[in-house]
């Protein structure tokens, strides 16, 4: 569904990717992981066109993305850091962007889910990092797209919202979608990835199953496999 | 466009500064026709202080938006919508509620004196016209200074020198030149030079209207001369136009290859 052929991309000096292929199949939900500065971000923000790769080209299903806009109406993306203007409420915000997006949406489910009825009125300058970040969750979730991409979506959420959140990745899963996740907390990818693209060096340095990656590096657990893959970064 | 436009308005609409700065406009109004007396006089006031103040505050207000909005911007981008939209709403949604500000502060102090019965109001109107251009002249330059520094402190800086720039320092070594170069013919430099900097272009653009343009020694002369008064200020509102439309083109240049 998604493929990155020969992706280069250097900012300034330093080069983040550096000839990267990639194909991505339809369904599943899949990893993206690798040290701090590997390029997980820049890969997606390529993805979505927010990040102008030098050369290389990437196709999302079937057609290239780069310098379009349109095929973003076909996938939700979670930002990193969720920073909105503080002067609307949320509320606002969620009109504003169904107003964006010729889509069917379903917020009030995920408004319940997270428990936002009290602060549909607030202002989001008056938000916590927590609360904003459900808010972009819910702005992510409420739209049906094939594809769903996650950019450290755990940051700041209570264990609570932390199991609505997999709750909500598994239940979108099972309708046959395709899901991206990058993150740090080895827990989640091991309890929801189907499959882990290890970045490094600006390359696909590993793609496959938890269960392969445990075999290549002979390390039961899976933070300790994937400290095994870093580690070869300083050695 | 048009969406992002009506949000980023709103959003400033209701931002405590676009609210100070409509009452700072609407104090000074009414403290100029109180001290002054006379329309006219409170007119040409009005010009010193709008012709250097609405740079600084749209060059201010474009970098502090284009910073501040950064994160909202990516949410915006990872939308379906085009990229120049996004950027062109929040140019015109700035420009708008800064001139917005301006129009309504000014304008109501200046109704209640008795505008629409004084001579004045071709003049008032022109003030704001100009006001309104430099607005969006500066909300331009300072987007670009923005999207062209990845640093916001560098950013701020770029565009405070900018506008220091423009508004003092180019007058300086306008006229530091003007004498220096005293016996040479100095009528078409002065012209050009003028052209070149919005700002000394809305004054002459004002004074000349006001015909009081014998003040302005050279530039005045010449442009009387030349142009007349209305070819003179078709021409000067044509570069007007152009200030706002060549910052907008580098704009929109620019987000071709910027990376977010």
């Amino acid at each position: 569904m998604i493929e990155f052929r020969n992706l280069h991309k250097r900012f300034g000096k330093l080069v983040v990717l550096d000839g990267l292929d990639l194909n991505i199949k339809k369904g599943g939900i899949f990893a993206v992981l690798g040290p701090n500065g590997s390029g997980k971000t820049t890969l997606i923000k390529c993805l979505l066109g927010m990040v102008i790769p030098q050369t290389g080209e990437i196709f999302y299903k079937g057609k290239s993305v780069l310098n379009k806009w349109d095929y973003r109406n076909d996938l939700n993306y979670l930002p990193q850091i969720a920073n909105f203007p503080p002067n609307l409420t949320v509320l606002e915000l969620i009109q504003m962007v169904k107003n964006l997006r010729p889509k069917e949406s379903n917020e009030r489910e995920l408004i319940d889910l997270f428990g936002l009825n009290d602060s549909l009125q607030k202002k989001l300058g008056n938000l916590s990092g927590g609360t904003k970040q459900k808010v972009n969750i819910v702005l992510t979730f409420m739209f049906d797209s094939d594809l769903i991409i996650l950019d450290e979506p755990t940051t700041g959420l209570d264990p609570i919202a932390l199991i609505h959140l997999k709750e909500l990745i598994q239940k979108e899963n099972a309708k046959g979608k395709t899901i991206l996740i990058t993150t740090h907390i080895m827990s989640v990818v091991e309890e929801l990835a189907n499959e882990i693209v290890f970045l490094l060096d600006g390359k696909i340095y590993f793609k496959g199953s938890i269960d392969a990656l445990k075999k290549q590096t002979e390390n039961e657990n899976l933070e300790h496999a994937i400290a095994n893959l870093i580690s070869k970064q300083y050695a | 466009m048009l969406k992002i436009l009506k949000y980023s308005f709103y959003d400033l609409m209701r931002s405590r500064w676009s609210y100070v700065y409509f009452l700072f406009y609407l104090l000074l109004g009414f403290v100029l026709l109180f001290l002054n007396n006379d329309v006219n006089k409170a007119v040409i006031t009005l010009m010193n202080i709008i012709i250097v103040l609405t740079p600084l505050i749209g060059t201010i207000f474009g970098v502090m938006y284009y910073y501040n909005s950064k994160e909202f911007t990516e949410l915006l981008l990872a939308q379906p919508i085009n990229r120049h939209k996004i950027f062109m709403g929040q140019y015109l949604g700035i420009s708008l509620s800064l001139t917005l500000s301006l129009v309504l502060g000014l304008g109501i102090p200046f109704v209640l004196y008795g505008l629409f019965k004084s001579a004045a109001i071709f003049n008032f109107g022109l003030l704001l016209v100009v006001g309104s251009f430099l607005n969006f002249i500066f909300v331009a330059l300072s987007y670009n200074i923005a999207l062209s520094t990845e640093n916001k402190i560098k950013g701020f800086g770029y565009a405070i020198l900018m506008w220091l720039l423009l508004a003092v320092i180019y007058d300086g070594a306008f006229l530091i030149s003007l004498v220096l170069f005293d016996e040479y013919p100095l009528d078409k430099f002065s012209l050009i030079a003028t052209m070149f900097n919005p700002i000394d272009l809305s004054r002459i653009l004002i004074l000349l209207k006001l015909d009081i343009s014998a003040l302005l020694g050279y530039t005045g002369a010449v442009f009387r001369k030349f142009f007349g008064t209305n070819l003179g200020m078709v021409l000067s509102m044509t570069i007007l136009v152009l200030w706002v439309l060549i910052p907008v083109f580098r704009m929109n240049l620019k987000l071709k290859k910027k990376d977010f």
